[in-house]
């Protein structure tokens, strides 16, 4: 392929200098030390005013009467709105998409109309003067609700005697999926073994520190709508505002500040910031939106609700020889918008298994209406459910032959030299390295030791327990995720560079950040092209008035293709640079290299010109350069990948855990990550991304779950009651590395932010059932909690 | 409600003597960040649980959205501008940024003033030490790692033992 | 979330408070530390029409120590308890219960004479005065009066402080060397509300226990003294306890009632196993 070193000259990985693979301190977390970052809510704009909203308190109940006359007068009110009034300014949308064929949802208005379906839903829109008198005036708004029945059970969803949430829809099956490879039922009937459980992954969600916040302008004297949004893809929500309110998207301006974390709950469009974006239109003033906790516990995107019924078949020697899930997913009453709510399960359906050899496979998935919250991507997406029940089945095979979980994975992992292949779902993978990372896993985690130390602890009567999970990761989505859906949202994106009249760089690019290290990742690879120190870089992103069109940041595509179109620009302004700096210099470009802010010579390596004096002569002094040149030191390219639609990343987790069979507690002894997520440029970026994720996960695996009452009450909507992961309960990780770069891009980089996630409710839940085997207990139902592990082993019933 | 009686609240804010009017409701840290535009202490819960409002008040550091504006009154206020612009907490910022220390920097300016107080009072933090201290502040995205490194690197040097690394 | 309107008061004297009290009765609320009122009120499930700041009240500070007692200011913070010197030496069980109230920013701010007024079922402090056999001396306009700690909780959230009385000082009688402190709760975070708390005072004199009090937090709606569990270790030789026979007086004792993060079994199961802890590495190390 074109990208191999050995085929390319000046390859971005041969560069002198280079950047990639340092860990430079991000340049831009200075300002967030000082406290003096600037999130969106910190945004005041002048005469701006606060929306509050009315939310139903009930899962499903129609909207008799609302009467707002006491509110109005409330002090500080400027503007009331219902849904009749909303839909008139901001029209409705589906979340559905061509490309999961099938798939149906009712369309969903900015402010309920008729009826609410989920307990939060916005149904009356507040304005006035503050966040405070918004409030006092819902206080004052009364609205006579008719209670529905409701729909909360998702294994009832579909039963006859359950209501229809939506009646146009005919019933509440938003999407199903069935795939069918190989020959699932000889294998079965043939078997030496076959094991059957059912897993159960949580609901729960984000909880991102920050939460949703939107500050929306409309200045009629431009007929201009400008946004400051905490958001992930300030590009699509160009496109969505522009869409739903009428406006021409060159119009609309997306401003993202800094971002207090997302994780994919902001990679979404809200009914209530379309309908800030609605009310900033009709009042022509700023108006903000700054969720609340408590109305973001029930209106942020929630997550990973599955019930998976599992079979595996296995042989006497340890060949995996099938695997069969049946997956049903409960979403909310809609299929959330524009990413629909099925990619999650599409995820499950595509990749379980996939790390195996075997090639029977089938798979049933259903996706179902509730009266919940409504359910879409957040971080690892599908892949903490699907690493889950592989890993657990495969768990369970080797328990079954009295197999050692790591031999168990060394006879069925793909082997590392058999790419490129096809996974039995279709899907292609370039190249991965499970066994190199098993192995290195075992060598970094000590395993013969910590059998050792198993066994001498189970004399003593301590139960610890080693958990292993390979995991397959999606990254660096091509257009095969959302645009062939007819979705509009970039999967390609650009970097403009652009070097200044002093020999400094800017870039711009589409790719945005929002902790992870995405402008500091981009400045590495744009000094490294350039051959520009990084303290002469600066990165600007987040603005669609300034950047190019792009994704944004979401699916771990940032680093990776961010990078690699940031690459490419730099590779052609040095091209444009040494061109000029040729003319100036009398000589020929090809012996001209730039290196430490210096165009040089490269035979001898000696310094010619600065970039400073290249950029003082092209800005100020154009009457010295040739009549007929004109010199370019901006420079455009945009990055897509086209080969395989994703870049898919491997690795394994392994940890050691010590369960206290009195008290159901569990405490890490050890836990450790081995990733490939091809070429690194910032290695401790990298590794604090693993280790966030993997937290993360573990949140989900061990504490964090959205409780519901048979009435579709949210129970435990708040930061006590809902149990994220604290520094206390949570361990150290060690992560180390293989690198299999991928040749679809000079930089070989791929996604590392989501992997963490993906593996750590498998490695934990092995690591429980490895510690409570001797003693006949298992749990498969998260988050595992210290009630759940003592029922397991019958200490409490 | 009417005839709701504004307070006359004179404080020290970063040094600053401030006087000001303020509604009785309103809250210490939206004191701050909306009529002092203090905008480094964060709103992360309201209900003082996260720790994104943590601020010092009379040396100690509280949840701002647990007290009120009005109770700030003859207090002596530090918010991370202040202990930033002091130069106070410099190390722990150098620790906290060679590390990465901070993702989103939302919990950021909590947890440098919660650490700074912690080694004011334990000068030679164990690493569960460390962990306690921070238990009432959450971090969403670094899982926490790398801070508590952080913390500990500053202890160490702070004593003078030169040592890095993972206790 | 942004509280309702209210007005603010901040008397400087305990008169002006107790005026003010009498003249608001339910319409007030009293703000001590502020940690549990202040989430009530931005949630708007608790409305008054007026905050009565009780921070400015010197005579309701400081710790002091009598020959008899320790009295303990009701706006004594947590973390002079924390800290204080007198507390080690005299009141060791509430020195252990510190830890664990919520974290530091929250020590800083939170009082005894709040968490006591609020009475949360799953605080430790309620639960130590009971084992201490402590008192909460209340004072209105027109009288001052104590009650013992075992008389004060009645039941959920509720005690037998009036609508115009605020809690001015715990009483705690002081204890020879010879008693034996022993607290811990299991939860699933630290800092976070118990699933199951035990306060264990006792008296160890020549390996004997006698006057054993046992009080369990978060299992009830107000703390739980375990009569029978108590009445069992009365007068024991450390060595002859049966830790099987106090878990099963502990059951009698106890009729836990479960909430969203532990059912009543497990509430049971954890407190057997605190009491076994108790005995075995508490006072077995006596």
């Amino acid at each position: 392929m074109a990208n191999r070193k050995d085929m390319m000259h000046d390859h971005i990985l041969d560069r002198p200098n280079s950047y990639i693979g340092k860990s430079v301190p991000r340049p831009n977390a200075k300002r967030l030390l000082a406290g003096r970052g600037t999130f969106t809510d910190d945004i005041n704009l002048p005469r701006q005013t606060h929306v509050a909203f009315l939310r139903s308190p009930y899962a499903h109940a129609e909207i008799v009467k609302i009467d707002i006359t006491t509110a109005e007068s409330s002090p500080g009110v400027v503007k009331i709105m219902t849904g009749q009034d909303m839909a008139k300014i901001c029209t409705p949308w589906v979340g559905v998409l061509s490309h999961l064929e099938g798939i149906k949802s009712a369309p969903q208005y900015a402010l309920a109309i008729g009826k609410a379906s989920w307990q939060g839903e916005p149904v009356v829109a507040v304005v006035a003067k503050s966040r405070s008198q918004a409030e006092d005036a819902i206080d004052l708004i009364q609205v006579d609700w008719n209670e529905l029945d409701v729909v909360v059970d998702m294994e009832k969803a579909l039963d006859s005697d359950v209501p229809v949430i939506h009646d146009e829809l005919g019933d509440n099956l938003t999407w199903q999926r069935n795939v069918d490879c190989g020959d699932v039922d000889s294998a079965f009937e043939n078997a030496d073994h076959v094991i059957e459980e059912t897993y159960i992954s949580n609901r729960h969600t984000g909880v991102c520190l920050e939460t949703r916040v939107i500050v929306a302008d409309y200045n009629p004297g431009e007929d201009q709508l400008t946004v400051y949004h905490s958001t992930q893809c300030p590009h699509m929500m160009q496109n969505l505002f522009a869409k739903h309110l009428g406006l021409e998207e060159h119009k609309v301006r997306i401003i993202c500040k800094d971002v207090g974390g997302s994780f994919g709950v902001k990679v979404h469009s809200y009914p209530d910031e379309y309908a800030t974006a609605a009310l900033a239109y009709f009042l022509k003033r700023p108006v903000k939106f700054t969720a609340d906790r408590l109305e973001s516990f029930t209106s942020d995107i929630h997550a990973r609700d599955h019930r998976i019924n599992t079979k595996i078949a296995v042989s006497n020697e340890g060949e995996i020889q099938a695997f069969e899930i049946d997956d049903l997913t409960g979403i909310g009453p809609y299929s959330v918008y524009p990413r629909t709510s099925g990619i999650e399960v599409n995820q499950v359906v595509n990749l379980t298994g996939g790390q195996y050899k075997n090639r029977n496979y089938r798979a049933q998935a259903r996706v179902v209406l509730q009266n919940k919250s409504p359910m879409c991507q957040y971080r690892a997406v599908g892949h903490p459910v699907l690493t889950l029940i592989t890993e657990g089945m495969v768990d369970d095979a080797a328990r079954k032959i009295g197999m050692d979980p790591l031999e168990i994975r060394r006879r069925n992992l793909i082997p590392d030299d058999d790419y490129p292949c096809t996974a039995p779902t279709g899907l292609p993978f370039e190249k991965l390295s499970h066994h190199a990372s098993l192995e290195k896993l075992a060598k970094m985690i000590d395993y013969d030791a910590l059998r050792e130390d198993q066994r001498e602890a189970r004399e003593n009567g301590i139960y610890r327990g080693i958990g292993i999970a390979t995991f397959i990761e999606v990254t660096n989505p091509g257009a095969t995720f959302y645009g062939i859906g007819g979705a509009a949202i970039s999967a390609q994106d650009g970097a403009t560079l652009r070097l200044d009249a002093k020999g400094n760089l800017i870039v711009e690019i589409s790719v945005t950040e929002q902790g992870q290290g995405t402008e500091a990742v981009v400045a590495q690879c744009a000094a490294t092209a350039m051959g520009i120190s990084l303290e002469k870089v600066r990165v600007i992103t987040g603005d669609t008035d300034v950047t190019p069109y792009g994704g944004g940041t979401w699916a771990s595509r940032a680093a990776a293709i961010g990078g690699e179109a940031t690459v490419q620009a730099g590779k052609a302004l040095k091209k444009n640079i040494i061109e000029v700096a040729g003319i100036m210099l009398q000589a020929d470009p090809a012996t001209l290299d730039i290196c430490n802010n210096n165009v040089i010579d490269k035979n001898d390596g000696n310094a010619r010109i600065s970039l400073e004096e290249v950029g003082r002569i092209c800005y100020y002094r154009p009457d010295t350069l040739p009549k007929d040149y004109q010199s370019e030191l901006v420079v455009t390219r945009h990055y897509v990948p086209k080969q395989f639609p994703f870049a898919f990343t491997n690795g394994v987790q392994g940890c050691y855990v010590e369960v206290d069979t009195n008290t159901g507690f569990i405490k890490f002894k050890k836990y450790v990550v081995v990733e490939d997520c091809g070429t690194v440029i910032n290695p401790q970026l990298v590794d604090e991304q693993i280790r966030g994720g993997v937290i993360q996960g573990l949140g989900g695996a061990l504490y964090e779950e959205c409780l519901y009452s048979s009435e579709g009450q949210f129970l435990n909507g708040n930061m006590a009651d809902y149990l994220v992961p604290m520094a206390v309960e949570m361990p150290d990780i060690e992560v180390g590395h293989v690198e299999t770069p991928t040749l679809e891009s000079e930089l070989g980089a791929k996604g590392a932010g989501e992997a963490g996630t993906g593996g750590a409710p498998a490695v934990i839940m092995n690591a429980i059932n490895d510690a409570l085997s001797p003693l006949g207990g298992k749990v498969t139902d998260q988050p595992f909690t210290p009630e759940k592990i003592l029922k397991a082993i019958g200490k409490i019933t | 409600m009417d005839n709701i009686e504004r307070i006359k609240i004179n404080t020290v804010v970063n040094g600053e003597n401030i006087e000001a009017f303020v509604e009785p409701r309103l809250s210490l840290v939206d004191f701050l960040r909306n009529e002092l535009e203090l905008t480094g202490s964060h709103v992360g819960c309201e209900h003082g649980v996260c720790g994104a409002c943590s601020v010092k008040v009379d040396g100690n550091v509280v949840r701002g959205c647990l007290m009120l504006a009005s109770q700030a009154d003859g207090s002596d206020i530090l918010s991370i501008e202040g202990a930033s612009d002091s130069g106070s907490i410099a190390d722990l910022q150098k620790a906290f940024h060679e590390r990465n220390a901070l993702q989103c920097g939302f919990c950021t300016p909590g947890m440098l003033l919660t650490s700074s107080e912690l080694l004011d009072h334990n000068k030679t933090p164990t690493r569960t030490e460390i962990r306690e201290y921070l238990s009432g502040n959450y971090c969403r995205c670094t899982g926490y790692e790398a801070i508590i490194d952080a913390v500990e690197t500053v202890s160490n040097d702070r004593a003078g033992s030169g040592r890095n690394g993972k206790s | 979330m942004k509280p309702a309107a209210f007005n603010y008061k901040k008397p400087s004297t305990l008169t002006g408070v107790l005026e003010l009290l009498r003249e608001s009765g339910e319409d007030s609320s009293i703000l001590a530390g502020g940690q549990s009122l202040m989430p009530t009120l931005n949630m708007r499930l608790s409305m008054p029409n007026m905050l009565i700041d009780i921070n400015g009240v010197n005579e309701l500070a400081g710790i002091s120590v009598t020959d008899k007692t320790v009295r303990i200011g009701s706006m004594t913070r947590h973390v002079e308890l924390e800290r204080s010197s007198e507390i080690a030496d005299h009141i060791p069980l509430i020195q252990a219960a510190m830890p664990y109230i919520a974290h530091p920013a929250i020590r800083n701010r939170g009082t005894i004479g709040g968490s006591i007024a609020l009475a949360d079922p799953a605080a430790e402090l309620p639960a130590c005065l009971c084992a201490l056999n402590g008192s909460v001396e209340m004072t209105s306009t027109s009288s001052t009066r104590k009650v013992v700690a075992k008389d004060f909780f009645k039941n959920l959230y509720e005690t037998d402080l009036k609508a115009d009385e605020i809690i001015t000082a715990i009483e705690i009688p002081r204890y020879d060397e010879n008693y034996f402190s022993f607290l811990d709760e299991l939860s699933r975070r630290h800092g976070d509300y118990a699933m199951c708390g035990l306060a264990f005072h006792a008296k160890i004199e020549r390996e004997t226990i006698s006057d054993a009090q046992i009080v369990f937090f978060a299992v009830e709606a107000k703390p739980i003294i375990a009569t029978t569990a108590m009445k069992e270790l009365e007068g024991a030789k450390i060595s002859d306890v049966s830790v099987e026979a106090i878990q099963v007086a502990i059951e009698n004792d106890l009729n836990p009632f479960g909430d969203l993060h532990a059912s009543a079994t497990l509430k049971l199961h954890y407190a057997k196993e605190l009491i076994k802890r108790a005995i075995t590495s508490g006072i077995s190390n006596e």
